[in-house]
């Protein structure tokens, strides 16, 4: 493995309850992982196993209970432009348009216009949307939307980029489109990336690597290399390579919602 | 323009026509009822003047420019008592939607303050300012501004999380934050909050000039009263009614300038 950019090691979070009569809920247990220089890092697991409260740890959006986050040995605190993040929700700006939000990043970091405007064209180019600099993300799709935030993350320059289920609620047609889109994107750019899923055939398709997380609370129950030669795109989803690692990550899912129903 | 945008377009100017159809029959609706009551002789004249009467009235005072003075009067004292509130209401109501802390501190008092009756406080205003003007936009401040903070913490409290979000792992700072995604976020919720305490303003207007004032719309209504000047009362009415909704139109339109971005319903 390449050069180890970031690493996650014996986190814990416990979300104490509100009042006394709230139970403590354990999202997450004893999680350790590493992502190595421009891999491409995919986690699947049940919901509400706190995939999510672990890639707002990574971002320093929330704090751990106990453990570290680094990115290249530097220890995370709060959040910060070498960690970008894409939502689910889009969350664009609806008063800047296209261009303006795609140049947030970088005129927070007090980078001058021109500079500003040349890397809003290019990371615009790259998600396919020249043309559309002046339109307000009201006129947009939910997929160009999205477009427009994952070229708003990489125009800041991040060291690593948060993904969470950032597809979960486009249509299918649009989500593969996406895929392949940032398949092609993150060879490109050459980004280190911790995508998020409930989706096998997304994460396969997308992963170098795929870390299978149990149920409540979160522990890392396997970590699978996705060997597939070739570009990455929808022609993948009939590969036996790629038929084979599904079988086993839906069985493990499955065995993980067996063991849920017995717990209650 | 593609003909699907034309036709959209036809649709939108339709359903605004029939909206503004609407509002001109509910209008006239009333000023028939108004007519058939004093023409057809069917109340009395002291209680409730003719529209011919009410707008003699009203041409009259007009010309001999004691109407002008006392709008002129009115909306300045709203004017500048609403300002001052909002001046105060708007980074108050910021830091408290951002900060527990100052929020624990601040709160409490506001809410208590909120529901103290404005007119209860209007002796303590004369005691402690005298009557001149500084009392009027005291009154309309303490009449508003309670209000206004709680309405502008609880509008950037609504700010979408995730944006805010956004912008931090964008690289922006606390400041950048607030300057660059709390406030313009926030906008089209304050621009509301803004018309309706203006509104409200109106009302406090009437409290600051029933005690200690010798000019002001609300002060010849309520002269008016002792000599069952019905015509002046209505006039006087009508013609709060009317700056109300400039004011009200005012504020849309400079809603829709300053935040062209935000479409809502129903608009
Ligand atoms: N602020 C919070 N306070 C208390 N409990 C929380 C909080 N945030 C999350 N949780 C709990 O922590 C657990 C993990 O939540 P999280 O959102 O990280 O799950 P998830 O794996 O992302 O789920 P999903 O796949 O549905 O998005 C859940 O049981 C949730 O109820
Ligand atoms: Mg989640």
């Amino acid at each position: 493995m390449a050069e180890t950019k970031l690493q996650v090691s014996n986190l814990n979070k416990i979300f104490s309850g509100k009042t006394k009569k709230d139970p403590d809920v354990t999202a997450l247990r004893d999680i350790s992982l590493s992502i190595g220089e421009a891999e491409f890092v995919v986690m699947v697991g049940p919901s509400g196993c706190g995939k999510s409260t672990l890639l707002n740890i990574i971002g320093g959006l929330e704090t751990a209970t106990s453990g570290s986050v680094t990115i290249e040995g530097r220890e995370v605190t709060g959040p910060g432009a070498d960690r970008g993040m894409v939502f689910q929700g889009y969350s664009l700006f609806p008063w800047l348009t296209v261009r303006k939000n795609v140049e947030f990043g970088l005129k927070m970091q007090g980078v001058d216009a021109g500079t500003r405007a040349k890397a809003a064209q290019e990371y615009l180019r790259l998600v396919g949307l020249e043309g559309f600099e002046n339109a307000l993300p009201n006129q947009l799709s939910g997929g160009m939307k999205q477009r427009v935030a994952i070229a708003r993350t990489l125009a800041a320059r991040p060291e690593v980029l948060l993904m969470d289920e950032p597809f979960g609620a486009l249509d299918a047609q649009t989500r593969v489109v996406m895929q392949e889109l940032l398949a092609r994107v993150s060879r490109e750019t050459k980004n280190t990336i911790l995508f998020i899923t409930h989706d096998i055939d997304e994460a396969i398709l997308l992963a170098n690597r795929i870390y299978v997380m149990s149920r409540r609370p979160g522990t890392v129950r396997a970590v699978l290399e996705v060997k597939i030669e070739g570009e990455r795109n929808h022609n993948i989803l009939i590969n036996p390579e790629f038929l084979k690692l599904k079988k086993k990550i839906m069985d493990m899912l499955w065995q993980e919602s067996q063991d849920a129903a017995m717990d209650r | 323009m593609t003909e699907e945008s034309k036709r959209e377009k036809v649709r939108i100017s339709r359903r605004h026509m029939a909206y503004r159809t609407m509002s001109v029959i509910s209008f006239c609706a009333i000023l028939a009822l108004w007519c058939i009551a004093t023409y057809g002789g069917m109340v009395n004249k002291i209680f409730m003047p003719s529209p011919t009467q009410v707008i003699q009235t009203t041409v009259e005072m007009a010309r001999d420019g004691s109407l002008w003075m006392n709008c002129w009067m009115s909306v300045k004292r709203v004017m500048v008592g609403w300002f001052w509130s909002a001046v105060v209401a708007l980074p108050m109501g910021m830091v408290m939607a951002r900060s527990k802390a100052f929020s624990a501190i601040i709160q409490p008092i506001i809410e208590f303050a909120r529901y103290l009756p404005v007119v209860a406080l209007v002796p303590l205003t004369i005691l402690y300012l005298g009557i001149d003007e500084t009392q009027k936009y005291v009154i309309i401040w303490l009449g508003t501004f309670f209000q206004l903070v709680l309405m502008v913490c609880d509008t950037v409290s609504s700010v979408d999380k995730n944006m805010i979000n956004a912008a931090r792992t964008l690289g922006a700072s606390r400041w950048q934050v607030y300057k660059e995604v709390i406030f313009p976020a926030s906008l089209p919720g304050l621009m509301d909050d803004f018309r309706l305490t203006i509104g409200w303003a109106w009302t406090y207007l009437v409290v600051a000039e029933m005690v200690a004032a010798s000019n002001g719309l609300g002060y010849i209504i309520l002269k008016s009263q002792r000599f069952l000047a019905t015509d002046v009362i209505f006039s006087g009415l009508i013609t709060i009614g009317i700056i109300g909704l400039i004011t009200d139109f005012t504020v849309k339109l400079l809603t829709s300038v300053i935040v062209p971005w935000h479409e809502r319903l129903g608009d």
